[in-house]
């Protein structure tokens, strides 16, 4: 048994999300620079995760997984934001 | 008169098993960090000026520098899956070896910033350290803490892809059977994300 079945990503389409990542990385830094801290503050909760978010879909290759290992990654992250929210509500009401 | 039986030995290899034992194992890696995360979040609700002053002791170029290396490190990752597929094992061993010395170059700029603050006395339980305002002591505290753990994990990562070295030289590792790369690269993977996330909390938080 071979594992041929398996969808092959593009050299092209790594290179481009790599590009992306980049650019990203050079916004954010620019925003937090430049920006007053408010609406930096606001481009590190966006892009950030936009760029994790490329990470797991293309070069961790979540696009091409089943439909149950997408749930069980999307059930994990969801618990950890749960927590976050929890944190949140908790320090603002206190 | 003799009859030659042969025998093909049935192997069984359950790559989807395999990657969802190691997107378990990744769970347990996010939750350590979000653990972590979720402490930065709280101090730094706490002692939100203490933060954003301790942020102008660290040198926000190095730490882009190091996120462009981390991301390039990514990069050659990513493709040296493609070039297993692809049949092209000479590549694809060049790539992993690229990305092993791209997470030696990122652990180089790492000993380089830490070196600087050692011999300025900032480290935990360090004389200058405690001499700075107690907000301030954690955020440089949390600092060596979670960079320090994620180094570990470069330092891990690198072991890992240094097998898959050998493992690809022995043809191992091939394009019929490359689950165990697909899955040293999901681990690497991860050791960038995090990064992505440390670059924002820790060096654009002045």
């Amino acid at each position: 048994m071979s594992q041929e079945h398996e969808h092959v990503v593009s050299y092209a389409t790594f290179v481009t999300v790599w590009g992306v990542l980049l650019t990203l990385t050079m916004l954010l830094t620019f925003a937090s620079k430049l920006f007053h801290e408010a609406l930096s503050v606001w481009a590190m909760l966006f892009i950030t995760p936009l760029k994790a978010g490329l990470v797991f879909y293309y070069f961790m290759h979540l696009k091409f997984e089943a439909p149950l290992l997408k749930g069980m990654v999307f059930t994990a992250l969801a618990t950890l934001v749960v927590f976050i929210g929890m944190l949140f509500l908790d320090v603002s009401f206190r | 008169m003799s009859s030659t039986v042969t025998h093909e030995a049935a192997v069984h290899r359950d790559y989807g098993g395999a990657k969802i034992g190691m997107w378990l194992f990744l769970f347990t890696e996010i939750v350590l960090f979000g653990g972590l995360f979720i402490l930065y979040s709280a101090y730094r609700t706490k002692y939100p000026h203490e933060f954003h002053a301790a942020g102008q002791e660290l040198n926000y170029i190095i730490g882009v520098i190091n996120t462009v290396v981390l991301l390039t490190s990514s990069l050659s990752m990513a493709l040296s899956i493609t070039a297993v597929q692809k049949g092209r094992q000479r590549l694809a061993t060049w790539l992993v070896g690229l990305t092993v010395i791209l997470g030696a170059l990122f652990l180089v700029n790492k000993y380089v910033e830490w070196s600087a603050k050692i011999h300025h006395g900032l480290y935990p339980n360090g004389p200058e350290l405690l001499k700075l305002p107690p907000g301030e002591g954690l955020f440089l505290g949390l600092y060596f803490t979670m960079t320090g753990l994620h180094g570990l994990h470069v330092v891990a990562g690198m072991i890992v892809l240094s097998i898959m070295l050998v493992l690809l030289a022995k043809q191992r590792v091939h394009q019929d059977d490359y689950v165990k790369l697909e899955n040293a690269g999901l681990y690497w993977h991860l050791v960038d994300v995090i990064w992505i996330f440390l670059l924002p909390l820790f060096y654009l938080a002045a």
